[in-house]
């Protein structure tokens, strides 16, 4: 037995205790390290998603006009580069013309020299600015025709730069996940209870029921997916919670599928015979014999609905039809990268890469729990 | 055989008409109307439009007019694309989306089988790796991030193909389209093929060919032959899906097919738009499934319709 050591201390400490399918699909797990890694990858995301919006220091919803479509960057802005405009703009404004502009450090000493003496209510200008502090005047001559100011620098860390109306991506980019995953959660949800129930009811009912209820399966089917999801959004207008629930209530078909065959085969089995001699009645059955035993293929299509899920979220916000601004999906974030890839390449780039790296996860544990919850492999 | 078909064909009328039904009342009930503009029509001008649309009458008595009408095969007159009845912008894009969707599936079973019958042949090695990470890649990746970033390199960067547009069907503007289309197929196929390879190179028929010697490619062909039933399955819808087009791809690459039609005309409740393409569509993925229960039986002698 070369898994022995992986296995739960638990089942070592009672050798009598027999291994249920679940204990040994743990442990096969846990030896597959694609599906580790992508479990440790996902809950760093969801971890990140949920609480790194409290530490960027940037409401997702902030707008900051002086920095609209700046590249990703490690280091802090404003740039040099970037201060002797904004101080000319701000110059301009305030009807002085800078001279001798010195940066240094966290701070920048500036002299204005205005044809008229300089108004110094109007150095509020400064700090309005996204870049700058409140502005303090070190020296005034020429009867305040020449001001001396001394500006402290706000510094700002855009890690993944911002998007066409100057908002922090890396923000955007985590809220972003919060709602994509919270979305294919949802959804998933919905589909999964709904499938379940029906496809069990179904499959064990059998005879003429079983085949009406597949039939109303079939004809669902049949009707274009993305003609009912516009129809809902049409009938449930734009509020998502609704709209996903009701995205659940579609996926359910493949589900019901699945469980159903699951199923038949096990409503043949023994212990269903057992319980059926006993006298328990029918939703008891259904409830505690046959649901219990199709979970498996259950999990295993749960990792990959919520992935398809998101990606279907993608594409309705792509087209438009998904979360609205200010709130923000991860499908939402790409199309407008797409519309920018010429000037902005980051902001297609970052949640692309978030939007992949959660679907590869969620593709690699259900590849993973499927082949441990497969039976054959024992 | 023959029979069957048959039978298939008869119980397809009343899905056909339930689906129908139900889209019908759907899209009729959905708040708003197809002259709802920003600025309302005059009162006056509003009851002329509804009168010469038929909308004015019960909703019953318009269904079966449309129903009536669709039999004849008679789609009725697009509400937003004017001067165009339903089955004039049909005849135009239908060919343009079916030529993208069955290149796609083709190069989808082409490369897709070629990569899952070699992973599943070379089990655990690199090649099995690469595959299987590409494809995860392709399934992951979705379709409009790849379509800009194929624009951005091929057609702006590079400057090989046409960033878009159809040019009457020129090989090289269908080159981007059809990738883009077959990415996520590719990778599906083989994945597929891949599993049921490995499953069927177990089998015992598979032994027997083994213990006789016999070369390597006689032994894949037996295998791939009961390694197409899942992947057969896959493909009947998915093949229905790509025939009837693309939204994303249509209007990323400019294309004029059918697949935008859905959208436009569900937002803009095109009645008569978006019946035609639920009917086009339901009729794809019927008989679809059809061809897919047919190839069954071609490739598994063993399933009989009796």
């Amino acid at each position: 037995m070369a898994e022995g050591a992986a296995l739960p201390i638990e089942t070592l400490a009672d050798p009598v205790t027999g291994r249920s399918l679940w204990v040994e699909a743990r442990g096969r797990l846990l030896n597959n390290k694609a599906a580790v890694c992508s479990i440790v990858l996902l809950a760093f995301i969801a971890v990140a998603c949920i609480f790194g919006p409290f530490f960027t220091g940037h409401p997702f919803d902030q707008v900051y006009p002086d920095y609209v479509k700046v590249p990703a960057s490690l280091e802090a802005y404003p740039k040099a580069d970037q201060i002797a405009p904004q101080i000319e703009r701000i110059g301009a404004r305030v009807r002085g013309k800078p001279e001798a502009i010195d940066v240094k450090g966290d701070s920048v000493t500036v002299t204005l020299v205005g044809q008229r003496p300089i108004d110094e209510r109007l150095l509020a200008y400064f700090d309005r600015s996204d870049m700058f502090g409140v502005a303090k005047v070190v020296e005034k001559t020429d009867e305040g025709k020449r001001l001396v100011v001394d500006v402290p620098l706000k510094k700002k860390y855009f890690f993944f730069g911002t998007d066409t109306n100057g908002r922090d991506l890396l923000t955007r980019t985590m809220k972003a996940g919060q709602i994509s995953l919270a979305i294919g959660l949802l959804a998933t949800l919905v589909a999964i209870l709904i499938g379940v129930a029906y496809g069990a009811t179904s499959g064990y009912l059998g005879g003429r029921a079983d085949l009406i209820m597949m039939r109303v399966v079939d004809v669902i089917y049949s009707l274009p997916f993305i003609f009912f999801v516009i129809m809902l959004v049409v009938f449930f207008g734009r509020n998502f919670i609704l709209m996903f629930i009701a995205v659940g209530a579609v996926e359910w078909l493949d589900m019901a599928r699945i469980v159903r065959g699951q199923t038949l085969s096990i409503k043949r089995q023994e212990y269903v015979q057992a319980a059926e001699a006993l006298g328990v009645e029918t939703k008891g059955i259904i409830r505690r014999h046959v649901i219990p035993n199709t979970l498996g293929p259950v999990v295993v299509y749960m990792t990959l609905l919520v992935p398809k899920v998101i990606l279907l979220e993608s594409f309705l916000s792509f087209l438009g039809l998904g979360v609205q601004e200010p709130n923000t999906s991860l499908g939402v974030l790409i199309s407008e990268g797409a519309k920018n890839i010429q000037g902005a390449t980051w902001m297609l780039l970052y949640p692309s890469l978030t939007l992949i790296a959660i679907l590869f996860c969620l593709n690699f544990i259900g590849d993973g729990l499927r082949d441990a919850l497969d039976p054959k492999d024992r | 055989m023959l029979s069957f078909i048959m039978r298939r064909f008869l119980t397809a009328i009343p899905t056909l008409l339930v689906i129908v039904t139900i889209s019908f009342f759907l899209i009729r009930l959905a708040p708003g109307g197809p002259f709802d503009l920003e600025r309302p029509l005059e009162a006056k001008v509003m009851e002329n439009l509804n009168r010469i649309y038929q909308l004015d009458k019960p909703l019953i008595q318009q269904y079966w007019l449309y129903l009536s009408a669709v039999m004849h095969g008679d789609f009725g007159p697009s509400f937003i694309l004017r001067d165009f009845t339903v089955g004039e912008l049909f005849a135009r894009g239908l060919p343009i989306s079916m030529t993208l969707g069955a290149l796609a599936i083709s190069l989808a079973i082409l490369v897709g089988g070629t990569l899952g019958t070699i992973a599943a042949l070379r089990q655990n090695s690199l090649a099995d790796y690469i595959v299987t990470g590409l494809g995860a890649m392709g399934l992951t990746i979705p379709n409009f991030v790849v379509a800009p970033v194929l624009q951005i390199v091929f057609g702006l960067a590079l400057a090989w193909l046409p960033v878009a547009g159809w040019a009457n069907g020129t090989p090289r503007n269908l080159i981007m389209p059809v990738i883009v289309l077959a990415l996520p197929q590719i990778a599906v196929v083989a994945r597929m093929t891949r599993a049921a390879m490995i499953e069927n190179l177990r089998s015992n028929h598979i032994r027997t060919l083994r213990s006789l010697g016999l070369p390597w490619h006689v032994i894949v062909r037996h295998a791939l032959r009961g390694a197409s039933l899942p992947v057969i399955s896959y493909l009947g819808p998915a093949a229905a899906a790509l025939l009837t087009g693309s939204v994303v791809v249509e209007t990323i690459f400019g294309l004029p097919g059918i697949g935008r039609y859905f959208v436009e005309g569900a937002l803009n409740r095109d009645y008569t738009l978006v019946m035609g393409t639920v009917v086009v569509v339901a009729v794809f993925v019927l008989l679809f499934n059809l061809v897919v229960d047919i190839l069954y039986a071609v490739v598994d002698p063993r399933i009989r319709f009796d």
